[in-house]
């Protein structure tokens, strides 16, 4: 089904430092189509991160709306909006933010306890996940068993484990080598072509933005699109 | 010399940083304290409880009471035995008047100012020698008894813990009233726990015929306590358990102290093993919280045994300062805090002061030392073999 | 819960950070359940008081004596089902340390009074046969390594005996016990009759009544018909509940209760204080993970559940083994102290109590970084990393 996932109308995002007024962002526009991969660039301070914790409804804007699917964020309560994004939204961060207190498949387990699945049914599709993403067989591993690469696969299995429709990530390649980055890039574009997941992704590496479909440019709290070369 | 020298540089680099580390820091100093403040507050009641009852004991009193009695509450004699106990040899005279107070008390209720439930209250009678047989009793406020007549004087702990027993009152026993004309110091033994009056008058309200349970009487010097045992012991007549004063009432406090201190002292050291879990905890804490600065030291070639020193010393200071706070807080708390209990020998009451000692204080000393250097050593051998590279590695 | 998994193990993040802070917890409770016995055995037997008991003492105080002719003057008032008496023995047996209780009563009487004392019938009837027999309470016999047909000599400290001799004899005809753990049978009974019989003076005297009520009737009415019965005579009386009477002693200790709280006081004061600040620790180190789980869905008021749940989990494992020690060690002691401070139990009350404790300290200790990582705020924690 295609159609318009996520809209961002005239937000703005300002906030406030001591006696100073920040603008981080400037009467924003911005459509993102169901099944899109886009890449976001820019400097940093450029309010693109901001602008991915406003999709995620981690952030409200000061004007504006956002809307995600049929959700209307910026008139959503705090618990409206975690109940919202245990459902609908996965997160992928630069440095994985796994607990190291539980193994792989726990991690990955997570955010299905907030459903009403059974214990049986958990385990299922948190095995299912950690298929997908290649680590079926890290299951019982601990965070500090694996490698980074690994990791970011854990936290990418956690991030589509509850099938929401969004993926956002934070500089998901920022802290792997050339070779693992390439990897997980691979299977972010797996995860778009194959599961159908509309994924927005912050970074500052132009390799790692040719993985998308398309990039736009953050630069002082607005976007361009610059083509692909 | 070098290894003194770093130990000494390594330990007031550590304690300069402490205020770094105030929240485990704290917990420890408390910790200590609270050990330091329950131990002190007990044994405290032992100690002051002890020191009435010895107070009161004089060395060259002898007190003479009948043979197997285990208090003068248990005991019995006639008037003709205390005539012989007082023509016998050791025993002091004034001109040919010896100096002796044959006595006999009976327990009476009255009401605790702190509680207003009843109390076992001793109201003994004496004779004209009571004052002499006993150390460091005179007349503090009133007049002395008249003999014959229904009059008590008040032992001056007795007024201040007892409803209704002041200077001027009329005061109630059963059938018999009975007017309070003074009251009594007795250098704060036990005696001041007491009401007095003539014994006959006692004798007399409590149909006891003319029979006492105890008498007191002077020696004349070093070994007339040995003469008047001999003398005693050889007369058919009378069967006597003769002791010194002071061997008497170090007798009647030993059950209550040793079972203070039955409770006390175990009580100390399990609140001390917690102490100690809480010192581990807060040492362990510092250590990890100091792991930047310990690999930087180590790297810049200080010795694995300046770390540990300095972190037992550390250890050892807060406790030592806790042991410190707990003293005084005891110290300002309880030290001179009025209560009475009921001593099982004499069935009655005995009033007392808690007595924080110079000795309590150092043995809470000490404790904490003990509860600083055991609670410091393990981490502080953790800190000093801190892998060096794996905690650079994490600046 | 399904959360439990994690709680436990964000409990279990630093081994000996948590490890000690148990073992501080069950000092806490440990001490807790044997402070709590010892003050229950200071409360006298209170607790194991028949409510329809009385006890009447001389006025002036139990040292004194009671005439014997009370004793049907007592049965004859109304409201009072049927009364019997006992004295104060107080002897002891081979040392003078060795003292307990040993009553001069009837025998019928005193154990129709006391029907919590269980005897063998054919130990009863000896006893009643032999004049100078005597049954002791099976803590008694356990101590001193009695056993049926011992001859017993006591060492009296107050009665002498007509003959001059201090020294009294009973041949041990019987053993009884009690049903309830926080009753004592520390005590030796026998024949009133022969006390009577062979002392020395203050013949046709008892040491005090005890009376049972009749069903239905006041105690505290039936305490005052009596106590006017004998005002303004030569032994007025003091009759009371049995509860009462027993509290008039423990009351003579002094505010036990009070000094065992004050103790407590200190001990959990210090206790939520290591607690608090290794749950503040704990958050501390994790604000990330918080803030991840926050991300994931978890919303703040679950965050503050899970963080004050570590905080109980750590009190309820620590507290419930000081408690079990506690329990385990509260038998022995009380079997050892038996004949001196009788009554020494751990009440299902404090049991309670105690647990009701570890859950509001393991509140109280976590509730402040509990707080804090409730009102995280996603982004900022984030940005910190």
């Amino acid at each position: 089904m295609s159609g318009i996932l996520a809209r961002l109308s005239g937000v703005s995002r300002i906030y406030q430092k001591g006696k100073e007024k920040v603008e981080v962002l400037h009467e924003l526009d911005l459509e993102i189509p169901d099944g899109d991969f886009v890449a976001i660039m820019g400097p940093s301070g450029s309010g693109k991160t901001t602008l991915l914790n406003l999709l995620g409804g981690l952030d409200k804007p000061t004007a504006g709306t956002v809307k995600v699917g049929d959700a209307e964020l910026s008139s959503m309560s705090n618990s409206q909006l975690s109940r919202w994004r245990s459902n609908h939204v996965g997160f992928i961060f630069q440095f994985y933010n796994l607990l190291p207190v539980l193994t792989a498949h726990r991690n990955v387990e997570l955010p299905l306890l907030l459903t009403n699945f059974s214990a049986k049914e958990r385990a299922k599709r948190a095995s299912i996940a950690l298929d997908i993403v290649g680590l079926g067989d890290r299951a019982k591993h601990y965070p500090r068993e694996l490698s980074g690469g690994q990791e970011q696969r854990v936290a990418i299995a956690r991030a589509i484990v509850s099938d929401p429709s969004l993926l956002l990530c934070d500089e998901p390649t920022g802290d792997l080598d050339r070779d693992t980055a390439d990897e997980i890039l691979k299977l972010l574009q797996v995860l778009n072509r194959e599961h159908g997941k509309t994924i927005v992704m912050v970074t500052h590496d132009a390799q790692a933005a040719e993985y998308a479909k398309r990039t736009l440019h953050c630069d002082k709290g607005t976007l361009e699109a610059k083509e692909a070369a | 010399m070098r290894a003194i020298n770093q130990m000494l540089a390594v330990t007031w680099l550590n304690l300069r940083n402490l205020p770094q580390r105030v929240g485990s820091s704290f917990v420890a100093v408390i910790g200590v304290a609270a050990v330091v403040l329950v131990f002190a507050a007990v044994l405290s009641m032992a100690q002051g409880f002890e020191r009435t009852m010895i107070t009161a004991g004089a060395d060259d009193t002898a007190i003479i009471l009948r043979d197997g009695a285990t208090s003068e509450l248990t005991s019995g004699m006639s008037n003709e035995q205390v005539l012989i106990i007082a023509d016998a040899p050791g025993v002091l005279k004034d001109g040919d008047q010896s100096v002796l107070s044959a006595e006999l008390y009976v327990i009476v209720d009255v009401k605790k100012i702190s509680s207003n439930t009843d109390a076992n209250v001793p109201f003994r009678g004496v004779q004209s020698g009571a004052f002499e047989v006993r150390k460091n009793v005179k007349l503090a406020d009133g007049r002395m008894f008249e003999e014959g007549k229904n009059e008590i004087i008040v032992g001056r702990a007795a007024q201040q813990e007892f409803v209704g027993l002041e200077t001027g009152t009329t005061i109630r026993f059963g059938q018999s009233e009975w007017q309070i004309v003074g009251s009594f110091e007795a250098g704060g033994s036990v005696s001041e726990s007491e009401l007095w009056t003539d014994v006959r008058v006692l004798q007399s309200a409590y149909r006891r015929g003319n029979s006492f349970q105890s008498v007191r009487v002077k020696l004349q010097g070093d070994s007339s306590l040995e003469e008047l045992k001999a003398a005693l012991d050889a007369d058919p007549r009378i069967n006597p358990d003769v002791f010194t004063e002071k061997e008497y009432y170090s007798g009647q406090a030993q059950g209550l102290t040793q079972f203070i201190k039955l409770i006390g002292y175990p009580l100390t050291i399990l609140m001390s093993i917690g102490a100690i879990f809480g010192a581990l905890n807060s040492m362990y804490s510092s250590v990890s919280v100091r792991g930047k600065e310990i690999a930087t030291l180590r790297a810049l070639g200080f010795g694995p045994f300046s770390i540990l020193f300095s972190t037992i010393v550390e250890s050892a200071l807060l406790a030592f300062v806790g042991g410190i706070i707990g003293g005084a807080v005891a110290f300002v708390v309880f030290n001179g805090f009025q209560v009475s209990t009921l001593n099982g020998p004499s069935f009655s009451q005995v009033v007392f002061d808690f007595a924080v000692t110079p000795d309590l204080l150092v043995d809470g000393l000490k404790a904490a030392l003990v509860i600083g250097a055991v609670g410091g050593l393990f981490p502080a051998i953790r800190a000093a073999r801190l892998p060096v590279a794996q905690a650079l590695r994490e600046l | 819960m399904k959360y439990f998994r994690l709680i436990w193990k964000n409990v279990w993040r630093k081994k000996i950070r948590t490890s000690l802070t148990i073992l501080s917890v069950f000092v806490a409770f440990l001490l807790f359940s044997l402070l709590s016995a010892f003050s229950f055995a200071f409360r006298g037997g209170v607790d194991v008081a028949d409510a329809e008991r009385l006890i009447v003492i001389h006025k002036v105080s139990l040292v004194n004596l009671l005439p014997m002719s009370y004793l049907n003057r007592i049965a004859a008032t109304d409201g009072v089902a049927s009364v019997t008496h006992a004295t104060w023995f107080g002897g002891y047996y081979q040392e003078q340390r060795n003292q307990f209780g040993q009553f001069p009563v009837d025998p019928d009487a005193y154990f129709a009074m006391y029907p919590e004392f269980n005897i063998s019938t054919e130990q009863f009837e000896a006893f009643k046969r032999n004049r100078t027999g005597a049954v002791v309470g099976q803590e008694l016999a356990t101590r001193f390594d009695w056993e049926v047909g011992d001859r017993i000599p006591i060492q009296a400290t107050i009665w002498s005996r007509t003959d001059g001799e201090r020294t009294w004899e009973f041949d041990l005809e019987g053993i009884f016990s009690t049903d309830d753990p926080r009753g004592s049978t520390a005590i030796m009974l026998f024949h009133y009759d022969f006390l009577e019989e062979a002392r020395a003076f203050a013949k046709g005297t008892v040491g005090w009544y005890i009376l049972r009520v009749e069903s239905g009737a006041d105690p505290v009415q039936v305490a005052k018909s009596v106590d006017l019965l004998f005002a303004n005579s030569p032994a007025e009386t003091k009759t009371s509940t049995e509860a009462a009477f027993a509290q008039s002693f423990t009351k003579q200790f002094g505010n036990i209760a009070l000094i065992v709280m004050l103790i407590l006081g200190a001990v959990f004061f210090t206790l939520l204080l290591v607690s608090g600040n290794t749950m503040s620790q704990s958050v501390r180190e994790r604000i990330n993970e918080l803030a991840v789980l926050k991300t994931l869905g978890f919303g703040d008021r679950t965050v503050l559940g899970i963080v004050l749940s570590e905080s109980i989990v750590i009190m309820l494992i620590g507290g419930l083994l000081g408690l079990g020690l506690g329990w385990i060690l509260v038998q022995g002691i009380a079997k050892q102290m038996a004949a001196f401070l009788p009554g020494i139990f751990l009440s299902p009350g404090a049991i309670l109590g105690a647990i009701g404790l570890m859950i509001g300290a393991g509140v109280l200790a976590g509730i402040f970084p509990a707080v804090k990582a409730m009102r995280l705020t996603i982004i900022e924690a984030l940005a910190r990393a």
